[in-house]
């Protein structure tokens, strides 16, 4: 029963950097902070996918001429995340120009002061 | 036993991760980010997925760092102690790790052979790849050919991107306040 469930410990490892990375988004203020949250979390998704394309004993899908037996592992997976770190660099880009904006209107990018800023003018 | 490079490597971004959580200069957790995806590119690599990892080193590590030390030099480079109580997110992270890896359980194990996602498509693109398209790397192949759509659409949506920063930093409505 332990030896199976320890086959899931690659997994594990992913979700626990992904929660930390969940953790700078929500406990942080600073937004520039929790733009690098959101990387770190993007990164373990990422990873969790690869993850379960891997194969024991496979080997990178580059198809080896003239071997019919070569194990490879599962090249889909592979290619939605080539997909998504592009786009993901495409919101952080969208994330860090909001950032300055707000930077540049309100003067400071910590959450709890921007509410303030927002609740003695409203 | 191998050497478990795999779960050295995890122990280094976790590390990494946490550093960059309590690290309040915030040029340094920048560059953490920056080695966070480059290892993670490191850990990619063993996973047997090549493109994932240069795309990571080259995107992540590079592009990624720039564009935060970039928004820094706008901004600020220190982040304020904060003093309210953090239990609230902590409960947050908590709850949901552990509803994600009670989801994990009934997952098939890592690296599996027998696992459903390795029997459904996938031998149907790594047999027909060499005949239809001709390309030894069928991530290259099933990326620009088989779905070629998919990727075009990735493109606009970076066309998209990058048309949305510009239009926030220099948009034309600042122009007509400026002139008023």
């Amino acid at each position: 029963m332990s030896a199976s469930i320890l086959g899931l410990w690659n997994y594990w490892a992913v979700i626990v950097l992904m929660m930390t990375g969940l953790y700078i988004v929500t406990a942080r203020d600073n937004l520039v902070k929790k733009v690098m949250g959101l990387n770190i979390f993007q990164v373990s998704v990422i990873m969790f996918y690869v993850s379960m394309a891997k194969v024991r004993g496979g080997t990178a899908p580059i198809l080896v001429e003239g071997e019919e037996t070569v194990l490879y592992s599962n090249p889909l997976p592979h290619v939605l995340m080539l997909t998504a770190i592009v786009v993901g660099v495409a919101t952080t880009a969208l994330a860090l120009a909001l950032v300055v904006r707000i930077q540049e209107a309100y003067g400071t990018v910590e959450e709890d002061e921007l509410v303030r800023i927002d609740d003695d003018d409203g | 036993m191998p050497f478990p490079v795999d779960a050295i490597l995890f122990v280094f971004l976790l590390t990494m991760a946490v550093v960059i959580a309590r690290r309040q200069e915030l040029f340094s957790a920048a560059m953490l980010t920056g080695l966070f995806s480059l290892l993670s590119a490191g850990l990619f690599t063993l996973m047997d997925a090549l493109d994932v990892a240069f795309t990571e080193a080259a995107v992540g590590a590079g592009f990624s760092t720039i564009l935060l030390l970039g928004a820094l030099t706008r901004t600020t480079g220190l982040e304020y102690q904060q003093r309210r109580p953090r239990t609230r997110p902590l409960m947050i992270v908590f709850s949901t790790g552990a509803a994600l890896i009670y989801g994990t359980l009934d997952m098939p194990h890592f690296g599996d052979p027998a696992a459903a996602i390795h029997h459904h498509v996938t031998p149907d693109y790594l047999a027909r790849t060499p005949v239809e398209i001709d390309v030894p790397n069928v991530v290259t192949a099933v990326l620009a050919s088989y779905r070629g759509y998919d990727t075009l659409g990735e493109t606009m949506v970076i066309f998209v991107g990058g048309v949305g920063v510009l239009l926030v930093l220099t948009g034309r409505w600042r122009w007509r306040r400026r002139v008023r």
